[in-house]
Protein backbone atom coordinates (compact mmCIF):
# COMPACT_ATOMS: atom_id res chain seq x y z
CA UNK A 1 0.00 0.00 0.00
CA UNK A 2 2.68 2.44 0.80
CA UNK A 3 4.74 1.77 -2.59
CA UNK A 4 0.73 2.46 -4.34
CA UNK A 5 0.43 5.73 -2.89
CA UNK A 6 4.07 7.02 -3.46
CA UNK A 7 3.40 5.78 -6.62
CA UNK A 8 0.37 7.44 -6.88
CA UNK A 9 1.94 11.06 -5.64
CA UNK A 10 4.76 10.58 -7.84
CA UNK A 11 5.13 13.37 -10.85
CA UNK A 12 6.60 10.22 -13.19
CA UNK A 13 2.75 8.42 -13.09
CA UNK A 14 2.08 9.44 -16.68
CA UNK A 15 -1.13 11.67 -15.33
CA UNK A 16 -0.18 14.76 -17.96
CA UNK A 17 0.49 16.78 -14.73
CA UNK A 18 4.04 18.00 -16.62
CA UNK A 19 1.37 20.21 -18.97
CA UNK A 20 0.43 22.41 -15.96
CA UNK A 21 2.26 25.14 -13.45
CA UNK A 22 -0.80 25.56 -11.03
CA UNK A 23 -0.72 29.37 -12.22
CA UNK A 24 2.93 29.96 -11.85
CA UNK A 25 3.61 30.92 -14.93
CA UNK A 26 1.20 33.53 -15.32
CA UNK A 27 2.89 34.44 -12.16
CA UNK A 28 5.76 34.63 -13.68
CA UNK A 29 4.75 36.70 -16.84
CA UNK A 30 3.22 38.87 -14.23
CA UNK A 31 6.54 39.77 -13.17
CA UNK A 32 5.29 38.36 -9.60
CA UNK A 33 7.78 35.15 -9.06
CA UNK A 34 11.65 35.73 -10.48
CA UNK A 35 13.50 34.16 -7.53
CA UNK A 36 13.61 30.90 -5.53
CA UNK A 37 12.47 33.54 -2.22
CA UNK A 38 9.11 34.83 -4.79
CA UNK A 39 8.71 31.03 -5.35
CA UNK A 40 8.25 29.94 -1.95
CA UNK A 41 5.93 32.55 -0.91
CA UNK A 42 4.00 31.51 -3.92
CA UNK A 43 3.89 28.13 -3.21
CA UNK A 44 2.99 29.08 0.70
CA UNK A 45 -0.26 30.98 -0.67
CA UNK A 46 -1.24 28.58 -3.19
CA UNK A 47 -0.68 25.69 -0.88
CA UNK A 48 -2.87 27.30 1.91
CA UNK A 49 -5.72 28.62 -0.46
CA UNK A 50 -6.03 25.69 -3.17
CA UNK A 51 -3.89 23.61 -1.94
CA UNK A 52 -6.22 23.08 0.95
CA UNK A 53 -9.67 23.62 -1.32
CA UNK A 54 -8.33 20.41 -3.21
CA UNK A 55 -6.88 18.37 -0.58
CA UNK A 56 -10.33 18.51 1.27
CA UNK A 57 -11.93 17.24 -1.47
CA UNK A 58 -9.92 14.34 -2.38
CA UNK A 59 -10.17 13.39 1.21
CA UNK A 60 -13.89 13.74 0.93
CA UNK A 61 -13.99 11.53 -2.19
CA UNK A 62 -11.87 8.81 -0.59
CA UNK A 63 -14.16 8.38 2.02
CA UNK A 64 -17.11 8.50 -0.71
CA UNK A 65 -15.27 5.91 -2.75
CA UNK A 66 -16.33 2.72 -0.61
CA UNK A 67 -20.28 3.55 -1.23
CA UNK A 68 -20.06 6.02 -4.46
CA UNK A 69 -22.01 5.53 -7.12
CA UNK A 70 -23.08 8.99 -7.44
CA UNK A 71 -20.29 11.52 -7.76
CA UNK A 72 -22.49 14.60 -9.34
CA UNK A 73 -22.86 16.01 -5.71
CA UNK A 74 -19.31 16.16 -4.75
CA UNK A 75 -18.12 17.48 -8.65
CA UNK A 76 -20.53 20.08 -7.84
CA UNK A 77 -18.89 20.99 -4.79
CA UNK A 78 -16.01 20.88 -6.72
CA UNK A 79 -17.18 23.45 -8.91
CA UNK A 80 -18.53 26.09 -6.78
CA UNK A 81 -15.47 26.37 -5.30
CA UNK A 82 -13.39 27.09 -8.58
CA UNK A 83 -14.93 30.27 -10.05
CA UNK A 84 -12.34 30.77 -12.48
CA UNK A 85 -13.46 29.11 -15.95
CA UNK A 86 -9.92 28.73 -16.70
CA UNK A 87 -9.42 26.63 -13.50
CA UNK A 88 -12.12 24.35 -13.78
CA UNK A 89 -10.88 23.49 -17.22
CA UNK A 90 -7.54 23.09 -16.40
CA UNK A 91 -9.04 20.62 -13.09
CA UNK A 92 -11.21 18.32 -15.75
CA UNK A 93 -8.47 17.88 -18.01
CA UNK A 94 -6.03 17.02 -15.50
CA UNK A 95 -9.32 14.35 -13.67
CA UNK A 96 -9.25 13.29 -17.08
CA UNK A 97 -5.69 12.94 -17.58
CA UNK A 98 -5.59 10.99 -14.11
CA UNK A 99 -8.37 8.90 -14.64
CA UNK A 100 -6.37 7.20 -17.72
CA UNK A 101 -3.62 6.42 -15.68
CA UNK A 102 -5.37 5.18 -12.42
CA UNK A 103 -7.54 3.04 -14.31
CA UNK A 104 -4.50 1.32 -16.46
CA UNK A 105 -2.80 1.15 -13.23
CA UNK A 106 -5.05 -0.26 -10.75
CA UNK A 107 -8.24 -1.77 -12.12
CA UNK A 108 -10.87 -1.05 -10.00
CA UNK A 109 -14.68 -1.07 -9.97
CA UNK A 110 -14.92 2.58 -8.18
CA UNK A 111 -12.55 4.06 -11.04
CA UNK A 112 -14.58 2.09 -13.39
CA UNK A 113 -17.97 4.08 -12.36
CA UNK A 114 -16.37 7.51 -12.13
CA UNK A 115 -18.20 9.51 -14.38
CA UNK A 116 -20.50 12.68 -13.48
CA UNK A 117 -23.32 13.54 -16.45
CA UNK A 118 -23.10 16.37 -18.51
CA UNK A 119 -26.39 18.10 -19.21
CA UNK A 120 -27.26 17.23 -22.87
CA UNK A 121 -23.90 15.32 -22.92
CA UNK A 122 -21.66 12.00 -22.97
CA UNK A 123 -20.52 11.73 -19.22
CA UNK A 124 -16.98 12.96 -18.50
CA UNK A 125 -14.41 12.50 -15.80
CA UNK A 126 -14.75 14.59 -12.50
CA UNK A 127 -12.63 17.10 -11.50
CA UNK A 128 -8.49 16.08 -10.29
CA UNK A 129 -9.16 15.81 -6.64
CA UNK A 130 -11.93 13.87 -6.92
CA UNK A 131 -10.52 11.06 -9.26
CA UNK A 132 -7.38 11.64 -6.92
CA UNK A 133 -9.27 10.21 -3.77
CA UNK A 134 -10.94 7.80 -5.86
CA UNK A 135 -7.40 6.28 -6.32
CA UNK A 136 -6.71 6.63 -3.30
CA UNK A 137 -9.45 4.21 -2.29
CA UNK A 138 -8.29 1.92 -5.46
CA UNK A 139 -4.97 1.55 -3.62
CA UNK A 140 -6.02 1.05 -0.08
CA UNK A 141 -5.19 4.25 1.31
CA UNK A 142 -7.33 6.60 3.72
CA UNK A 143 -8.43 10.28 3.31
CA UNK A 144 -5.69 11.22 5.20
CA UNK A 145 -3.06 9.95 2.34
CA UNK A 146 -5.45 11.34 -0.45
CA UNK A 147 -4.85 14.61 1.56
CA UNK A 148 -1.49 14.37 1.61
CA UNK A 149 -0.79 13.77 -1.94
CA UNK A 150 -3.56 16.47 -2.74
CA UNK A 151 -1.41 19.15 -0.83
CA UNK A 152 1.65 17.96 -1.66
CA UNK A 153 1.09 17.92 -5.48
CA UNK A 154 -0.56 21.77 -5.40
CA UNK A 155 3.39 22.63 -4.63
CA UNK A 156 5.40 20.24 -6.29
CA UNK A 157 3.67 20.93 -9.56
CA UNK A 158 4.13 24.67 -9.71
CA UNK A 159 7.93 23.83 -8.38
CA UNK A 160 8.95 22.26 -11.08
CA UNK A 161 7.81 24.70 -13.48
CA UNK A 162 9.64 27.52 -12.03
CA UNK A 163 12.85 25.14 -12.40
CA UNK A 164 11.70 24.90 -15.91
CA UNK A 165 10.43 28.51 -16.53
CA UNK A 166 12.94 30.38 -14.37
CA UNK A 167 15.84 28.47 -14.77
CA UNK A 168 15.88 28.27 -10.63
CA UNK A 169 18.53 26.19 -8.76
CA UNK A 170 17.02 22.95 -8.41
CA UNK A 171 18.84 22.31 -5.19
CA UNK A 172 17.15 25.76 -3.96
CA UNK A 173 13.32 24.85 -5.06
CA UNK A 174 14.00 21.47 -3.24
CA UNK A 175 14.75 23.30 -0.22
CA UNK A 176 12.29 25.46 -0.69
CA UNK A 177 9.89 22.45 -0.96
CA UNK A 178 11.73 20.99 2.26
CA UNK A 179 11.07 23.91 4.04
CA UNK A 180 6.90 24.13 3.58
CA UNK A 181 6.87 20.05 4.60
CA UNK A 182 5.34 20.93 8.15
CA UNK A 183 2.54 23.34 6.18
CA UNK A 184 1.70 20.17 3.67
CA UNK A 185 1.39 18.25 6.79
CA UNK A 186 -0.61 20.75 8.54
CA UNK A 187 -2.88 21.16 5.40
CA UNK A 188 -3.41 17.78 4.73
CA UNK A 189 -4.78 17.46 8.31
CA UNK A 190 -7.29 20.10 8.41
CA UNK A 191 -8.36 18.82 4.90
CA UNK A 192 -8.83 15.21 6.42
CA UNK A 193 -10.49 16.34 9.37
CA UNK A 194 -13.54 17.08 7.40
CA UNK A 195 -13.53 14.38 4.99
CA UNK A 196 -16.53 12.49 6.91
CA UNK A 197 -18.25 15.57 7.45
CA UNK A 198 -21.33 17.45 5.14
CA UNK A 199 -19.57 18.18 1.91
CA UNK A 200 -20.96 21.66 2.44
CA UNK A 201 -18.79 22.58 5.06
CA UNK A 202 -15.78 22.06 3.03
CA UNK A 203 -13.09 24.54 2.91
CA UNK A 204 -13.52 26.89 0.17
CA UNK A 205 -10.49 29.24 0.57
CA UNK A 206 -9.72 31.48 -2.36
CA UNK A 207 -7.48 32.89 -3.65
CA UNK A 208 -7.96 36.23 -6.02
CA UNK A 209 -4.34 36.65 -7.33
CA UNK A 210 -4.60 33.04 -8.67
CA UNK A 211 -7.94 33.45 -10.37
CA UNK A 212 -7.22 36.57 -12.25
CA UNK A 213 -3.82 35.09 -13.32
CA UNK A 214 -5.65 31.90 -14.68
CA UNK A 215 -7.84 33.88 -16.83
CA UNK A 216 -5.09 35.75 -17.93
CA UNK A 217 -3.13 32.80 -19.19
CA UNK A 218 -5.85 31.87 -21.41
CA UNK A 219 -5.62 35.55 -23.10
CA UNK A 220 -1.56 34.94 -23.41
CA UNK A 221 -0.26 34.88 -26.55
CA UNK A 222 3.05 32.30 -25.45
CA UNK A 223 2.35 29.81 -23.19
CA UNK A 224 4.36 26.64 -22.26
CA UNK A 225 1.71 25.64 -20.00
CA UNK A 226 -1.52 25.20 -20.63
CA UNK A 227 -2.92 26.30 -16.71
CA UNK B 1 -16.89 34.10 25.86
CA UNK B 2 -20.33 35.56 27.49
CA UNK B 3 -19.48 39.16 27.08
CA UNK B 4 -20.79 39.93 23.92
CA UNK B 5 -23.98 40.99 22.37
CA UNK B 6 -25.64 37.87 21.57
CA UNK B 7 -28.59 39.61 18.81
CA UNK B 8 -30.80 38.32 16.10
CA UNK B 9 -32.25 41.25 13.56
CA UNK B 10 -34.80 39.84 10.92
CA UNK B 11 -35.95 41.64 7.95
CA UNK B 12 -38.65 39.57 5.65
CA UNK B 13 -39.87 41.39 2.18
CA UNK B 14 -43.00 40.70 0.87
CA UNK B 15 -45.31 41.62 -2.72
CA UNK B 16 -47.58 44.49 -1.65
CA UNK B 17 -49.93 46.55 -3.66
CA UNK B 18 -49.21 47.72 -7.05
CA UNK B 19 -45.99 46.05 -7.75
CA UNK B 20 -44.43 47.53 -4.07
CA UNK B 21 -42.56 45.82 -1.52
CA UNK B 22 -43.49 45.91 1.85
CA UNK B 23 -41.98 44.86 4.85
CA UNK B 24 -43.64 42.30 6.94
CA UNK B 25 -41.18 42.05 9.58
CA UNK B 26 -38.56 44.15 10.39
CA UNK B 27 -36.52 43.19 13.96
CA UNK B 28 -33.72 45.84 15.25
CA UNK B 29 -31.46 43.90 18.01
CA UNK B 30 -28.82 44.84 19.92
CA UNK B 31 -26.01 46.47 17.77
CA UNK B 32 -27.92 45.44 14.60
CA UNK B 33 -30.47 48.25 14.04
CA UNK B 34 -32.61 48.19 11.09
CA UNK B 35 -34.09 51.37 9.80
CA UNK B 36 -36.89 51.54 6.37
CA UNK B 37 -36.08 54.29 3.98
CA UNK B 38 -37.16 55.30 0.62
CA UNK B 39 -33.35 53.99 -0.93
CA UNK B 40 -34.23 50.07 0.82
CA UNK B 41 -33.30 48.91 4.31
CA UNK B 42 -30.36 50.60 6.09
CA UNK B 43 -28.00 48.72 8.98
CA UNK B 44 -27.49 51.44 11.34
CA UNK B 45 -24.88 50.32 14.18
CA UNK B 46 -26.05 51.03 17.28
CA UNK B 47 -22.65 49.93 18.97
CA UNK B 48 -19.46 50.01 18.41
CA UNK B 49 -17.90 46.96 16.59
CA UNK B 50 -18.56 43.68 16.28
CA UNK B 51 -16.13 43.33 19.22
CA UNK B 52 -14.38 39.99 19.86
CA UNK B 53 -17.52 38.07 21.77
CA UNK B 54 -20.24 39.33 19.90
CA UNK B 55 -22.47 36.88 18.25
CA UNK B 56 -25.06 38.92 15.43
CA UNK B 57 -27.62 37.31 12.96
CA UNK B 58 -29.46 38.67 10.64
CA UNK B 59 -32.12 36.82 9.21
CA UNK B 60 -33.28 38.04 5.67
CA UNK B 61 -36.53 37.21 3.74
CA UNK B 62 -37.82 38.26 0.07
CA UNK B 63 -40.77 36.28 -1.02
CA UNK B 64 -41.37 35.93 -4.57
CA UNK B 65 -42.27 38.95 -6.25
CA UNK B 66 -40.62 41.27 -3.87
CA UNK B 67 -37.35 43.15 -3.78
CA UNK B 68 -34.96 43.55 -0.86
CA UNK B 69 -32.18 46.43 -1.15
CA UNK B 70 -29.96 46.30 2.09
CA UNK B 71 -27.12 48.69 2.77
CA UNK B 72 -25.13 50.10 5.80
CA UNK B 73 -25.00 53.68 7.00
CA UNK B 74 -21.36 53.28 7.72
CA UNK B 75 -18.37 51.60 7.99
CA UNK B 76 -18.34 48.26 10.03
CA UNK B 77 -15.17 48.18 12.10
CA UNK B 78 -14.70 44.50 13.56
CA UNK B 79 -12.42 44.89 16.49
CA UNK B 80 -10.50 42.88 19.20
CA UNK B 81 -12.39 41.78 22.26
CA UNK B 82 -13.23 38.58 24.26
CA UNK B 83 -12.54 35.62 21.94
CA UNK B 84 -13.71 35.78 18.11
CA UNK B 85 -16.98 37.27 16.70
CA UNK B 86 -19.27 36.40 14.36
CA UNK B 87 -22.00 38.26 12.11
CA UNK B 88 -24.10 35.03 10.54
CA UNK B 89 -26.25 36.19 7.43
CA UNK B 90 -28.77 34.04 6.36
CA UNK B 91 -30.91 35.29 3.33
CA UNK B 92 -33.67 33.14 1.69
CA UNK B 93 -34.42 34.42 -1.71
CA UNK B 94 -37.24 33.63 -3.65
CA UNK B 95 -37.57 37.35 -4.94
CA UNK B 96 -34.39 39.53 -5.97
CA UNK B 97 -32.35 40.74 -3.00
CA UNK B 98 -29.42 43.57 -3.23
CA UNK B 99 -27.13 43.26 -0.92
CA UNK B 100 -24.55 45.71 -0.74
CA UNK B 101 -23.63 47.42 2.72
CA UNK B 102 -19.88 49.63 3.03
CA UNK B 103 -16.96 48.04 3.67
CA UNK B 104 -15.76 45.79 7.10
CA UNK B 105 -12.66 46.74 8.52
CA UNK B 106 -10.54 44.35 10.26
CA UNK B 107 -8.28 46.43 12.71
CA UNK B 108 -5.59 45.01 14.43
CA UNK B 109 -6.24 42.04 16.82
CA UNK B 110 -9.66 41.02 15.84
CA UNK B 111 -10.68 37.81 15.61
CA UNK B 112 -13.87 38.01 13.29
CA UNK B 113 -15.77 35.42 10.98
CA UNK B 114 -18.50 37.05 8.44
CA UNK B 115 -20.80 33.97 7.32
CA UNK B 116 -23.66 34.30 4.64
CA UNK B 117 -25.68 32.01 3.40
CA UNK B 118 -27.65 32.48 0.55
CA UNK B 119 -30.66 30.03 -0.46
CA UNK B 120 -32.10 31.14 -3.94
CA UNK B 121 -35.50 29.83 -4.91
CA UNK B 122 -35.92 28.94 -8.55
CA UNK B 123 -36.65 32.07 -9.58
CA UNK B 124 -34.33 33.81 -6.93
CA UNK B 125 -31.94 36.49 -7.92
CA UNK B 126 -29.04 38.24 -6.28
CA UNK B 127 -26.72 40.92 -6.38
CA UNK B 128 -24.07 40.88 -3.33
CA UNK B 129 -21.25 42.80 -2.79
CA UNK B 130 -18.94 42.53 0.39
CA UNK B 131 -15.85 45.14 0.42
CA UNK B 132 -12.79 44.15 3.05
CA UNK B 133 -10.37 46.50 4.32
CA UNK B 134 -7.34 45.30 5.76
CA UNK B 135 -6.59 47.33 8.77
CA UNK B 136 -6.60 50.83 9.75
CA UNK B 137 -4.32 53.33 7.92
CA UNK B 138 -0.66 52.09 8.49
CA UNK B 139 -2.10 49.20 10.57
CA UNK B 140 -1.65 45.35 10.61
CA UNK B 141 -5.17 43.75 10.18
CA UNK B 142 -6.25 41.16 12.59
CA UNK B 143 -7.87 37.69 11.47
CA UNK B 144 -11.04 37.88 9.13
CA UNK B 145 -12.98 35.26 7.43
CA UNK B 146 -15.67 36.05 5.15
CA UNK B 147 -17.21 33.08 3.38
CA UNK B 148 -20.26 33.29 1.07
CA UNK B 149 -22.41 29.95 0.13
CA UNK B 150 -24.80 30.07 -2.63
CA UNK B 151 -27.48 27.39 -3.32
CA UNK B 152 -29.63 27.65 -5.63
CA UNK B 153 -32.40 24.72 -5.21
CA UNK B 154 -30.17 22.96 -2.80
CA UNK B 155 -27.64 22.88 -5.22
CA UNK B 156 -24.39 24.85 -4.38
CA UNK B 157 -23.69 27.56 -6.94
CA UNK B 158 -20.43 29.39 -5.31
CA UNK B 159 -18.68 28.87 -1.64
CA UNK B 160 -15.69 31.41 -1.26
CA UNK B 161 -14.15 32.06 1.49
CA UNK B 162 -11.22 34.78 2.04
CA UNK B 163 -9.17 34.24 4.52
CA UNK B 164 -7.19 37.49 5.82
CA UNK B 165 -4.72 35.77 7.61
CA UNK B 166 -0.65 35.45 7.49
CA UNK B 167 -0.95 33.16 4.27
CA UNK B 168 -3.09 35.69 2.58
CA UNK B 169 -0.15 38.01 1.89
CA UNK B 170 1.25 35.71 0.29
CA UNK B 171 1.78 36.65 -3.85
CA UNK B 172 -0.33 33.78 -4.81
CA UNK B 173 -3.52 35.24 -2.51
CA UNK B 174 -3.74 39.07 -2.11
CA UNK B 175 -0.11 40.19 -1.86
CA UNK B 176 0.22 43.86 -0.47
CA UNK B 177 -3.53 44.57 -1.54
CA UNK B 178 -5.27 46.37 1.66
CA UNK B 179 -8.58 46.43 0.22
CA UNK B 180 -10.59 43.06 -0.96
CA UNK B 181 -13.91 43.01 -2.56
CA UNK B 182 -16.08 40.52 -4.31
CA UNK B 183 -19.59 41.37 -6.18
CA UNK B 184 -21.71 38.62 -6.84
CA UNK B 185 -25.01 38.36 -9.63
CA UNK B 186 -26.94 35.82 -10.49
CA UNK B 187 -27.86 36.27 -14.14
CA UNK B 188 -25.14 37.49 -16.53
CA UNK B 189 -22.23 35.39 -17.21
CA UNK B 190 -19.32 38.50 -18.33
CA UNK B 191 -15.32 37.04 -18.51
CA UNK B 192 -12.58 39.45 -17.99
CA UNK B 193 -9.42 40.06 -16.60
CA UNK B 194 -6.90 43.61 -15.90
CA UNK B 195 -5.05 44.18 -13.14
CA UNK B 196 -6.64 43.76 -9.78
CA UNK B 197 -10.11 42.56 -11.26
CA UNK B 198 -11.48 39.34 -12.62
CA UNK B 199 -14.86 38.70 -13.57
CA UNK B 200 -15.41 35.04 -13.64
CA UNK B 201 -18.88 33.47 -14.87
CA UNK B 202 -19.68 30.67 -12.48
CA UNK B 203 -20.36 26.92 -13.87
CA UNK B 204 -24.50 27.30 -12.91
CA UNK B 205 -24.29 31.09 -14.33
CA UNK B 206 -23.89 33.93 -12.55
CA UNK B 207 -20.49 36.06 -12.38
CA UNK B 208 -18.19 36.54 -9.27
CA UNK B 209 -16.41 39.58 -9.32
CA UNK B 210 -12.89 39.51 -7.58
CA UNK B 211 -11.18 42.69 -6.77
CA UNK B 212 -7.76 43.35 -4.65
CA UNK B 213 -6.81 47.24 -4.17
CA UNK B 214 -4.11 49.29 -2.27
CA UNK B 215 -7.59 50.74 -0.37
CA UNK B 216 -10.89 50.89 -0.20
CA UNK B 217 -11.83 54.09 -3.01
CA UNK B 218 -9.98 52.20 -5.41
CA UNK B 219 -11.35 48.91 -4.72
CA UNK B 220 -14.53 50.41 -4.72
CA UNK B 221 -13.58 52.24 -8.30
CA UNK B 222 -12.63 48.66 -10.14
CA UNK B 223 -16.47 47.02 -8.34
CA UNK B 224 -18.16 49.92 -10.25
CA UNK B 225 -16.17 49.06 -13.19
CA UNK B 226 -17.22 45.09 -12.73
CA UNK B 227 -21.26 46.48 -12.40
CA UNK B 228 -20.56 48.42 -15.69
CA UNK B 229 -19.98 45.17 -17.44
CA UNK B 230 -22.31 42.91 -15.75
CA UNK B 231 -25.34 45.55 -16.34
CA UNK B 232 -25.85 45.51 -20.03
CA UNK B 233 -26.66 42.28 -20.58
CA UNK B 234 -28.76 41.93 -16.76
CA UNK B 235 -32.03 43.03 -15.68
CA UNK B 236 -31.76 41.21 -12.11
Amino acid sequence: MRAHLLMLADSRLPAGGHAHSGGLEPAVTAGAVASVADLADFLHGRLHTAGLVASALAAAACAHAPGGADWSGLDAEADARTPSPAQRTASRAQGKSLLRAARATWPHPVLDGLRVPVPAGAPRAPHHPLVLGAAAHAIGCAPLDAASVAAYGAVTGPASAAVRLLGLDPMAVQRALAELAGDVDEVAREAAAHAEKDWAELPAVSAPALDLWAEEHLRADLRLFES
Amino acid sequence: MGRGYTAHAAVTAEPGPHGRTRLTRLRSDGPLALRETPDGVYLVGAAAGPLGGDRLHLDIRVAEGACLTIRSAATTLAMPGDGESTYTVTAEVDGHLDFAPEPTVAVRGCRHRALARVALGPSGTLRWREELVLGRHDEEPGLHTGRVDITRAGLPVLRHELRADPASRSRAVLGTAKAVGSLIRTGPSVTRAEPGLALLPLASGGTLANAAAPDSAALRRLLLRAEEALEPVSSG
